[in-house]
């Protein structure tokens, strides 16, 4: 295990982070157990009372969980250091096991935390609060995810050894290596950006279509689902390349680092942003018909959308500035 | 108007005891109607639950017209019955339709007359500036802007009270609510208040007292007066 | 809304000044160990920058034994290796102060004759420029050399117990073997090809071990990490006080402050305007004892060189130098000092916060 300060914080917070969580199923179990709407018995009055207590704790965990993703993704470049043959985050994630499962889970719960959130903001506009029940069973789907989290974050850096040797990003993510990370970046860098703007486009086309018509929300979250992946691979297979100005450089963490102005934490704020927004978007459609919730979503969605466009668009500007200006230009 | 049906509030605590029992009552629009009884007869409970500030056990309350509280999906019917809402709607019909004077005027300690009249203003986002200049124009015209800056415990009964009605009027709103006005005033500044009462009840707003103090609901302002013994309405109220 | 906050913070200033205190106080003693370790691992960072790429040392038995100066020739002969440089170094006791000097030779051979002191032994043997100074050689002679130059204190972590003989004079103190050094430094111009090279002098000379610039960097690191962790672990009491210590102050609320809220909310404020208010509060309070801590630890290690850390953390030698850190501070030791402190102060808070915002708004009715 490496005692570094960060680590213990990351530590740290995942801890309260977790205790958060419990706290709030408990309530939420609680709320699950006794709730009766339309009643005005005292008891109802105390739930309600909890209900709110739920969404502030959860709120305020969503946030921890937000800071702690960048700030794991951070440590894990300053800890490159003492790992032998590591020469960024890609390297000391892969120093064991439980390095790339804690980063893509927490990369899943922060979207499926921010979803929860949407509609908890939803239920709360709504006079009658229709989904205070679902968003309990949700909340209880979700704690275990955040747990899970936590564990795997422990294991990643109590198991971290600095004489283990790990491979450097030239090696993960060099091509024609085989694994996953070698065929991502193998991938041939105009297709990958073409596949990109595509997916980019239709999501935006979805949106449009969505703002006219207040229709196909849920494929718009599909879409927005697929464009963050496609936004990765075009990252690692061909934006890359453009940032660090090399031909055979393909590492998503490297842009991370001071060396290219931290422009990395712009691009995958911006790729969560848009993510989260789109999928909870799609995810309120579930509920547009439930009683004062026809009033409720629609507005709602329609902010998520524009918010869900400008991120992702937000993304493709700063790639493609990134293009105009690099020297590198693709073969 | 404000109607209230079989309304009912029990409070678990102490094995149970019931304030407020079955009232069947209209509160005219307009109007200033006085609920009359000894202290303990439930009519403090009663008008927190017509205030909105608490939600009855059982039975309905509903507002007419006036409030303008946009709830989505609600905001097109003409009665809105509050008795069901959550809290977070609740706070926002107290704020926008009712203004309210308490017993012991309770102005918050430490801060000026000004920022006291302000406070019901600052939920609603409003330019500070405007909230400002309206809560000047209500100190002078209760005639106590001299002290607008000074901390809230310098003042007299009666000016304490005048800064408690000018909070109430801060954000307009349609209905007025009083507990026990006069109770810490002597005769001549309870005459005073009525004639505040009368000249609100002038700008069209609907009045509400809670008071057994015969200056009050003997005072020829008052056009409705309901007695209120353990909890239900005295038959045979006296409308006058 | 934060007017307010503020004013209503200002209204209970015992409570609240008792708060930020003892907030500025965890604060600070975080922050300054974790400055204290950064300005450490930077220090040594600075010195390794000029260390060589790659060091070869030659092993007998495992242990580390001068190595024959043939050996630089054939390794600056290998394809990369701009230069390989012998090194004479040691260690030499001093009974008189009971301290460890690194002695070091010039190698260059100029002749310059008398010695160059660190400023830390300059200090301690109160020593300016021409007067002599004696060392007892290993064949138990005196050595008695001039002092030639004082090193200014700059960097002075590592140059304070530093002291620079002649060749000849160094192979005397130490009754050194001729055609022999401590080790060789090795200089590879470009940083990608030392491992390939380091690989190639394993092979070729079984006998000797290179280190490279990299894994000593990481060592250093490593270590001083590994104390700044200790050092954390046991504030971890002093985190786990203060944040009962919050979450006391934030519950223990008055009647007058109950009386208040109900107040706010009966006249229209709802829960989540009270939380946001609470919210302001506690940003405000996190925020004055953030920056207060943060400040009062950079003046405290930067400005007068974290004397409450300074045995617990250096301690390398006994004469420790008077070392002035460098500043050195950035944005991801404040995250961390962050998540050490207003992360478990925030959650503390939130239950309390919520017990307040809920208060009926009839209590200011029934009171």
């Amino acid at each position: 295990m490496i005692l570094h300060p960060a680590v213990l914080a990351l530590v740290v917070s995942s801890l309260l982070q977790s205790a958060m969580l419990l706290f709030a199923s408990w309530n939420g179990a609680l709320i699950l157990r006794g709730w009766s709407p339309g009643s005005g018995s005292e008891r109802q009055l105390a739930l309600e009372r909890r209900n709110c207590l739920v969404s502030s704790v959860v709120g305020y965990a969503l946030a921890f969980q937000l800071l702690s993703l960048f700030f794991f993704l951070f440590t894990a470049d300053r800890l490159h250091i003492q790992l032998t043959g590591a020469m960024c985050a890609a390297g000391t994630l892969n120093a064991n096991g439980y390095g790339y499962p804690a980063l893509l889970l927490k990369t899943a719960d922060f979207l499926l935390a921010g979803t929860w959130l949407v509609v908890n903001h939803a239920d709360t506009r709504g006079y009658d609060a229709p989904l205070v029940k679902t968003k309990c069973r949700l909340l209880l789907l979700l704690a275990p995810l955040l747990f899970l989290d936590a564990f795997l974050q422990f294991r990643f850096f109590a198991d971290l050894e600095p004489d283990v040797i790990t491979s450097c990003c030239g090696s993960l993510f060099g091509s024609g290596k085989g694994g996953l990370a070698s065929d991502l970046a193998s991938w041939p860098a105009v297709p990958a950006m073409g596949l990109f703007f595509a997916v980019l486009g239709a999501t935006v086309a979805m949106g449009v279509v969505f703002l006219r018509s207040a229709r196909g929300a849920v494929l718009f979250a599909l879409l927005c689902g697929v464009t963050f992946p496609a936004a990765i691979l075009a990252l690692v297979s061909a934006f890359s390349l453009y940032i660090y100005d090399l031909p055979t450089h393909h590492c998503p963490f490297c842009v991370l680092q001071a060396e290219y102005g931290h422009i990395g934490y712009l691009l995958y704020a911006a790729l969560l942003g848009g993510a989260a927004a789109g999928l909870s978007a799609g995810a309120l459609a579930a509920f547009r018909k439930r009683g004062s919730m026809a009033a409720v979503v629609p507005p709602l969605q329609r902010r998520l959308v524009w918010t869900a466009i400008a991120f992702f668009l937000l993304f493709a500007l700063a790639v493609s500035f990134r293009i105009v200006v690099s020297p590198y230009r693709s073969g | 108007m404000i109607s209230l049906a079989d309304v009912v509030k029990r409070f678990d605590a102490g094995g149970g005891f019931t304030a407020v029992d079955g009232v069947t009552l209209s509160v005219a629009r307009g109007k200033v109607t006085v609920l009359k009884g000894p202290s303990g007869s439930g009519k403090t409970t009663l008008l927190t639950l017509i205030g909105c500030m608490a939600r009855p056990t059982s039975g309905r309350i509903a507002l007419r017209a006036g409030h303008r509280v946009a709830i989505p999906g609600l905001a097109d019917r003409d009665e809105l019955d509050v008795t069901r809402l959550p809290e977070r709607f609740l706070a926002g019909i107290r704020r926008a339709t009712f203004g309210f004077v308490f017993q012991q005027f309770h102005l918050v300690r430490g801060i000026s007359v000004i920022e006291n009249v302000m406070l019901p203003g600052y939920p609603s986002g409003e330019p500070y500036g405007a909230l400002r200049e309206r809560a000047m124009g209500l100190l002078s015209r209760f005639e106590i802007a001299r002290c607008a800056t000074s901390p809230v415990e310098r003042l007299s009964g009666g000016e304490m009270q005048r800064v408690a009605i000018a909070r109430a009027l801060i954000n307009d709103p349609a209905v007025v609510v009083a507990d026990e006005p006069t109770a810490h005033l002597d005769s001549r500044l309870s005459h005073a208040f009525m004639d505040t009462v009368a000249a609100i009840r002038a700008d069209g707003k609907t009045v509400l007292i809670a008071s057994h103090d015969p200056i009050v609901f003997e005072s020829g302002v008052v056009d409705v007066v309901v007695e209120i013994r353990d909890g239900r309405i005295v038959e045979g109220a006296a409308l006058r | 809304m934060l007017d307010f906050a503020l004013s209503s913070l200002l209204r209970r200033k015992g409570k609240n000044l008792s708060l930020v205190a003892v907030y500025t106080l965890i604060v600070f003693s975080v922050a300054s160990l974790l400055f204290f370790v950064q300005a450490m691992k930077r220090e040594s960072a600075l010195i390794l920058e000029g260390a060589p790429g790659l060091v070869v040392q030659r092993m007998v038995a495992g242990r580390h034994d001068p190595i024959p100066l043939e050996y630089a020739g054939t390794i600056a002969g290998i394809r990369g290796v701009a230069e390989a440089r012998p090194r004479l170094w040691g260690y030499y006791y001093e009974p008189v102060v009971g301290a460890n000097y690194t002695i070091l030779a010039e190698y260059d051979g100029t002749g310059a004759q008398g010695v160059v002191l660190g400023n830390g032994v300059a200090r301690t043997r109160r020593l300016a420029v021409g007067d002599l100074v004696t060392f007892r050689t290993y064949r138990n002679e005196s050595l008695v050399l001039p002092v030639r130059e004082i090193l200014p204190q700059e960097s002075e972590l590592a140059a304070a117990d530093l002291v620079v003989l002649s060749e000849a004079d160094f192979r005397t103190l130490f009754d050194f073997p001729s055609g022999r050094a401590t080790d060789l430094a090795v200089s590879v111009p470009n940083p990608r090809e030392i491992p390939v090279v380091a690989g190639k002098i394993a092979a070729l000379y079984p006998d000797t071990r290179p280190i490279t610039k990299r894994e000593m960097l990481r060592t250093y690191d490593a270590v001083f990490d590994w104390r700044g962790g200790m050092m954390v672990v046991m504030l971890a009491g002093a985190l786990l006080a203060f944040v009962v210590f919050a979450w006391d102050k934030a519950t223990g609320m008055s009647a007058g402050e109950r009386l208040e809220i109900g107040i706010l909310k009966s006249v229209g404020w709802e829960t989540s305007d009270v939380l946001l208010l609470k919210f302001w509060e506690g940003a405000a309070v996190s925020l004055a004892a953030f920056l207060a801590g943060v400040l009062l630890a950079y003046a405290h290690v930067f400005l007068l060189s974290a004397p409450l850390f300074e045995q617990a953390l250096k301690g390398w030698s006994v004469l420790y130098p008077r070392f002035r850190p460098v500043p050195a501070v950035d944005g991801y030791q404040l995250a961390i000092i962050f998540f050490l402190t207003v992360a478990p102060y925030t959650v503390a808070t939130i239950v309390p916060c919520w017990r307040a915002a809920t208060i009926d708004p009839d209590a200011a009715m029934r009171s």
